[in-house]
């Protein structure tokens, strides 16, 4: 027996431990109950058995059904994944800092030449210098003016230690 | 009249310059986001949503709402634009529009496909807000006779007509439901004040927030899997767009489509699961079925009807969808989660008691809707050229900002970078679920009635003392489970599957 669909059998297993875990946990750390005087536990455990049973289902199918494409999954877009999402991280450490790791916020200006850098790595044909300048040039300064003038956006916007306010 | 007076009532609130205003700001933001490619409505509000927010607290929810609605209908018509030029539907309900519309900007009447649309969703939604005020009040009163076994019967089949209209396999968009209904308990239960899911983590315990998850899994997924594209489907027709207005001839064409798409899509729009995508694809099917004049192009190679009728059906849905969400509190498809999303962040519940309790507010929105509308015809018709020069700024430039706005957006919500951090998990989720073929419209739907459905669920079970019959024996409910039941069946008769499948294949 082989693997039909790679999408399939991936989504399905994802959907399994997902409704395991919910499951597990809620029959393990709250009260279930019954039908008629439910407990905190009772509606999530029985949607994680299903959601269990489902992927079960899917698995099942993606064994055995002859999927035209052979469902397979491609390669994961490691590049574009990894720069938007770290951009977007990036973005919110130096805005609001990591008390965590000792890092004051560092302000919205700073945050969006961060931001911008990173997002436009995510595209190997994207980034120049002067792109990325010009780009988180006009965005800092719209950003600014509608944000923080116009719509009066509560956030930091220079590094804690510049004292502009 | 009872009917005129509430219009009036209504345009008292949203006719004021201010709330004008605010209608024409939220309609042209909308079609500023919407049009960008690979960004559908449910993306555009989720990203525009934190804007509304920032309006003065003396103007009121009513003024938020009304934006919000402009927004709506500028992410709804700025989809199309992009699905006609580019040949990129950002939601389902505007994949029919590819077909003919695309083939209309490639004969260089790009003009008078998108005049269409503009026209025919401006009819569609006319009828529809004059349905939304004629309907709403009585429908209100058969509210008060639900039950809470009918309000879980009935979210069910909301449920079920979600999976019904997922492009991809019926078990994974079942599944997702639950998944998102699962996402929706991670917070404070209600009931025993018990944190649930949170991880001791003190920022989870009002729940995640569900701008996060849409923007995450909305937003981000669909912008990572841009990127991992080739350039080869951002064709864009600009240079040819001369021509802004239908022919005589075209109009002619173009009336019944819009008037047999707006009747169809009122109905359809009514029903709980998403009407307006159902209405959009029969209403297609139903032209391609109806004998070419002599002379007239086939559908699908370019046919203004191909265009009118399924945007008017579409829009015609999209407004009468609003019934149930006003009326009952639920909503019918994942834009209009959103809308509660956003009606309960300005601490409003939607539901019956709206209309009782705050007049102002629920006619002042009505209207608005419509304003919404003119506001689109009027700006955007003229305005047309200028969205598609926006098509021309190279992707390169889009998309930083799109992240920018989107990471601004969520981290204004609570002014926490908690959600940004939300936002970059749920952006992940969101690109893996579109490796694995999950659509994520149902995930969301979930997610805003997974609360909702406990709790009624909880008190239904609890009056009948346990009794799981209680949903078949009241008859009002056992009526709309054997709906969402026939709708499930008619998915899985082997016809409709087939025709299913056909709608939703991209050529």
């Amino acid at each position: 027996m082989s693997i039909k669909s790679q999408k399939d059998f991936a989504s399905g297993l994802m959907f399994t431990v997902t409704g395991a875990a919910f499951a597990w946990n809620s029959a393990t750390g709250y009260t279930v109950g019954t039908a008629g005087q439910m407990g905190p536990g009772y509606f999530p455990m029985v949607l994680g058995l299903v959601l269990v049973m489902l992927g079960g289902f899917i698995m099942f199918f993606s064994l055995v059904v002859e999927t035209p494409d052979g469902g397979v999954i491609g390669e994961l877009a490691w590049r574009p994944l990894f720069c938007i999402l770290g951009a977007n991280i990036l973005f919110g450490l130096l805005l609001g800092g990591l008390s965590l790791i000792g890092l004051p916020p560092m302000g919205l200006m700073l945050a969006i030449y961060a931001l911008c850098g990173l997002a436009l790595l995510a595209d190997a044909a994207s980034f120049t210098v002067r792109r990325w300048l010009v780009l988180s040039s006009v965005l800092a300064a719209g950003s600014y003016l509608v944000f923080i003038q116009l719509l009066k956006l509560q956030m930091p916007v220079w590094p804690a230690f510049v004292n502009l306010y | 009249m009872d009917l005129l007076a509430n219009l009036a009532t209504g345009f008292a609130v949203a006719g004021t310059p201010i709330n004008l205003l605010y209608a024409l700001i939220g309609c042209l933001l909308g079609t500023l986001i919407g049009v960008l490619p690979g960004i559908g409505p449910v993306a555009t509000i989720a990203m525009l949503l934190p804007a509304t927010y920032a309006l003065p607290y003396a103007t009121g929810p009513v003024s938020s709402l009304i934006m919000l609605a402009g927004i709506y209908y500028g992410a709804q018509y700025g989809g199309s634009t992009t699905a006609i030029l580019v040949n990129l539907p950002g939601e389902s309900s505007s994949v029919v529009t590819t077909l003919d519309g695309y083939q209309m900007a490639r004969q260089g009447r790009a003009g008078p496909a998108l005049a269409a649309a503009g026209l025919g969703s401006f009819f569609a939604g006319c009828v529809g807000t004059l349905l939304i005020a004629a309907f709403a009040a009585p429908l209100t009163e058969v509210a008060f006779a639900f039950g809470p076994a009918e309000y879980c019967a009935l979210m069910v089949v909301g449920l079920v007509g979600a999976v019904v209209l997922a492009s991809g396999s019926l078990l994974k968009a079942i599944a997702m439901i639950i998944l998102g209904l699962l996402l929706g308990l991670i917070g404070t239960d209600v009931n025993s004040g018990m944190a649930r899911f949170t991880f001791d983590t003190p920022e989870l315990t009002d729940g995640i927030g569900f701008v996060a998850v849409a923007m995450g899994v909305f937003g981000y997924g669909e912008i990572i899997s841009n990127l991992a594209k080739s350039d080869l489907e951002r064709e864009v027709f600009t240079a040819r767009v001369q021509g802004l207005f239908p022919t005589r001839e075209d109009f002619k064409n173009m009336m019944p489509a819009v008037l047999r798409g707006t009747a169809l899509g009122s109905v359809l729009g009514i029903l709980p699961g998403g009407g307006a995508v159902l209405a959009s694809f029969a209403s297609y099917t139903i032209e391609k079925k109806i004998k070419l004049k002599a002379g007239e192009v086939p559908l699908g190679q370019g046919n203004i009807r191909g265009v009118a009728a399924p945007e008017s059906a579409n829009n015609a849905g999209a407004q009468t969808s609003f019934i149930p969400l006003l009326t009952l509190g639920i909503p019918p498809n994942a834009v209009m989660a959103l809308m509660v999303g956003a009606m309960t962040i300005h601490n409003i519940q939607p539901g019956p008691q709206v209309m009782t309790v705050n007049p102002e507010l629920f006619w002042g929105l009505i209207v608005s809707m419509w304003i919404g509308n003119l506001m689109l015809v009027i700006l955007n018709l003229p305005m047309i050229g200028i969205w598609i020069k926006l098509l021309t700024v190279p992707y390169h430039y889009l998309f930083p900002a799109i992240v920018l706005f989107c990471a601004i957006g969520v981290y204004t919500t609570n002014n926490s970078t908690f959600d940004i951090w939300m936002v970059a998990l749920f952006g992940l989720a969101g690109y893996l679920f579109t490796k694995l073929g999950c659509e994520p419209a149902p995930l969301l739907l979930g997610f805003i009635l997974g609360p909702m459905m406990e709790e009624y669920l909880k008190r239904a079970l609890k009056l009948a003392r346990g009794d799981w019959s209680v949903f078949i024996t009241r008859p009002l409910s056992a009526a709309l489970l054997a709906l969402a039941v026939a709708l499930l069946l008619l998915v899985l008769l082997p016809a409709i599957k087939s025709k299913r499948k056909e709608a939703f294949v991209e050529d």
